[in-house]
């Protein structure tokens, strides 16, 4: 038998013809859905054009990745952001050390135990801390740690007002994944004689292990990228600080705006490579959050 | 090693409302105890009271005694997690641990009971799966994870990680019914193998599979959508099969209803 596969008959018994009006409206939403995207696309190519053709040229020297800009006027080209890396990535680090066993141990009572009003109000201030701006929670940290314990504005009180940033975000983002895992794997695990704590440790979490470290990259990410608190907390400074205790800490955002307004081409120059280090440094974390994503948790 | 069970006026809860009412039975040990009935007559339920595995469901509840040995189950002193290393269960779908290789999904209960000793797990997880007839299937690839076998091999799996920590009692519900016929005769001719060493509780709702593999079987059933459900009797495999005492009974098995 051979059949036209290509033309296939315009009135097959009981097959109605597929309708002009419906072959229109499907031509429209699809015009409609491709030119959202376009749209949608156009300010995302348009940034990383402007930052890649502004900034990309000081990225290429060495200095750029080990100096800082200690004795380096604004209107003299030179120097690099190794003190503004330094302080984002340990600024970062610390928030992160801070904010994922909270924000995990938080999605955890939430999925796992929590039931009636403790949990709701939980959940609640949870929802509450997803809607602070940013800003908020950096004059919120500002109001506790310079004015009532009267301490300077150093690198750990920017981590701390980026913890109450970072929390909800990985709480959000954990407690969608413990709900992924299966209840059968739980049931199956209680059924071998195995207590609900380490049901929870030794097989919902590694279950739920890949989607949990995205959550928490991503929250880093978002962080990272945070300036408001930090234009509150961490004022700029020049040079290389590694004490989070002390001192003046530079940070990339902070970088950013150091170098913002000035009449000097280096000075703009440096404005949009730091733009461009900090988009390369969000960048590679998202990448590495996908690798350990795929190389942890659920074998396929 | 194996043990009977005495169900004493058990009646089972979600919440408020009564799923199961005033069962009381005797599962022999070393036997296959069959449960029958229609759908949401509270066969599972009944299934999951005899391993505390009820109590996992928020607001379910239970009254009435299931005695192990003679000890009842509900007692106040009696750990949970304790029964549940004795009364092992397969579930209807099978369900390895998806971050877990082959072998260490059999080795699971004894490794998050705390043993530690390599040869000890090893021996186990090859006396587990040459037990429930998967052993030369995968013994090329134990460190292969679970998640990558086939249905009917994922759930003598199951049966494997079950039987890895020695309980006295398994109980599977409807363990067969996401299985091809081939897989299925492979866990009928296991149930008929292990049944020297265990007490075994399958709830089926195939006729011909209880009528197969099992001693005794009871037969449940529901007066109406929304009352609880009742034990109408509970006899040997063959008079149920062929003489039921109970007309229900027998207008069920002979297909009428349900
Ligand atoms: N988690 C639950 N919460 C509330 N009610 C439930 C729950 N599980 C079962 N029930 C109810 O309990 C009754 C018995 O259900 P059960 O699952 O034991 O029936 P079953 O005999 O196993 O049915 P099937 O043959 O379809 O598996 C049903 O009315 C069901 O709706
Ligand atoms: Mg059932």
């Amino acid at each position: 038998m051979t059949a036209t596969v290509s033309s296939p008959p315009l009135h097959a018994p009981g097959v109605p013809e597929l309708s002009r009006r419906r072959r229109t409206r499907d031509v429209l939403a699809t015009v409609m859905v491709h030119v959202a995207f376009a749209i949608a696309m156009v300010p995302l190519v348009w940034i990383l054009y402007s930052v890649l053709g502004h900034g990309w040229h000081l990225l290429l020297d060495s200095t750029w990745w080990t100096n800082s800009q200690r004795n380096i006027n604004p209107e003299r080209a030179g120097g690099g952001v190794y003190h503004a890396i330094f302080g984002t990535l340990a600024q970062a680090l610390i928030c992160a050390v801070i904010a994922v066993p909270l924000a995990v141990f938080t999605a955890i009572y939430l999925v796992e135990y929590g039931t009636g009003r403790l949990a709701r109000a939980v959940s609640f201030t949870v929802d509450i801390l997803t809607g602070i701006p940013s800003i908020v929670a950096g004059l919120f940290i500002y109001a506790l740690w310079v004015t009532t314990f009267g301490l300077q504005r150093v690198g750990l009180a920017a981590s701390l007002s980026l913890v109450l940033l970072m929390v909800p975000v990985v709480v959000r983002s954990t407690e969608e994944m413990l709900k992924l895992v299966p209840n059968e794997l739980r049931e199956a695990s209680y059924a071998l004689g195995v207590p609900k704590w380490k049901t929870i440790s030794r097989i919902v979490l590694p279950t739920a292990l890949g989607g949990i470290v995205t959550g928490v990259m991503l929250g880093l990410a978002r962080v990272m990228g945070e300036t408001a608190p930090l234009l509150i907390l961490g004022p700029y400074a020049s040079s290389i600080n590694t004490d989070l205790f002390n001192g003046n800490m530079a940070t990339l955002p902070t970088m950013i705006r150091e170098n913002f307004g000035l009449p000097d081409q280096p000075a703009i120059d440096r404005m949009w490579a730091s733009a461009l280090t900090l988009i390369v440094l969000v960048l590679l974390l998202n990448i590495a959050g996908r690798v350990v994503a795929r190389f942890s948790g659920v074998k396929k | 090693m194996a043990q009977r069970i005495d169900v004493k006026d058990l009646n089972i809860y979600y919440d408020r409302f009564k799923a199961v009412e005033d069962v009381s039975m005797t599962i022999e040990a070393r036997s296959v105890t069959a449960f029958i009935g229609p759908s949401g007559c509270g066969k599972s339920t009944v299934l999951r009271t005899l391993n505390r595995m009820h109590e996992v469901i928020p607001k379910a509840t239970v009254t009435g005694t299931v005695d192990l040995n003679g000890r009842n189950l509900y007692d106040r002193d009696v750990d949970p997690v304790a029964v549940r290393r004795t009364v092992g269960m397969v579930f209807q779908r099978p369900n390895p641990f998806p971050t877990m290789s082959i072998s260490d999904n059999v080795a699971a209960g004894l490794k998050l009971g705390g043993e530690r000793n390599k040869a000890v797990l090893a021996e186990a997880v090859e006396r587990s799966l040459r037990g429930a007839n998967l052993w030369n299937e995968v013994k090329d690839r134990l460190d292969k994870p679970g998640a990558g076998l086939s249905g009917g091999q994922q759930q003598r799996l199951c049966i494997a990680r079950a039987i890895a920590v020695e309980p006295q009692v398994l109980l599977m519900d409807e363990p067969c019914s996401a299985l091809d016929p081939i897989s299925t005769l492979a866990i009928e001719d296991l149930i008929e193998e292990i049944k020297t060493n265990y007490t075994i509780v399958i709830v089926t709702h195939n006729m011909q599979q209880a009528a197969r593999v099992s001693d005794r079987t009871a037969f449940f059933n529901l007066a109406a959508t929304g009352k609880p459900g009742r034990l109408v009797e509970m006899d040997d495999t063959t008079k149920i099969f062929s003489n039921p005492g109970r007309k229900e009974t027998e207008d069920y098995i002979s297909g009428r209803f349900g």
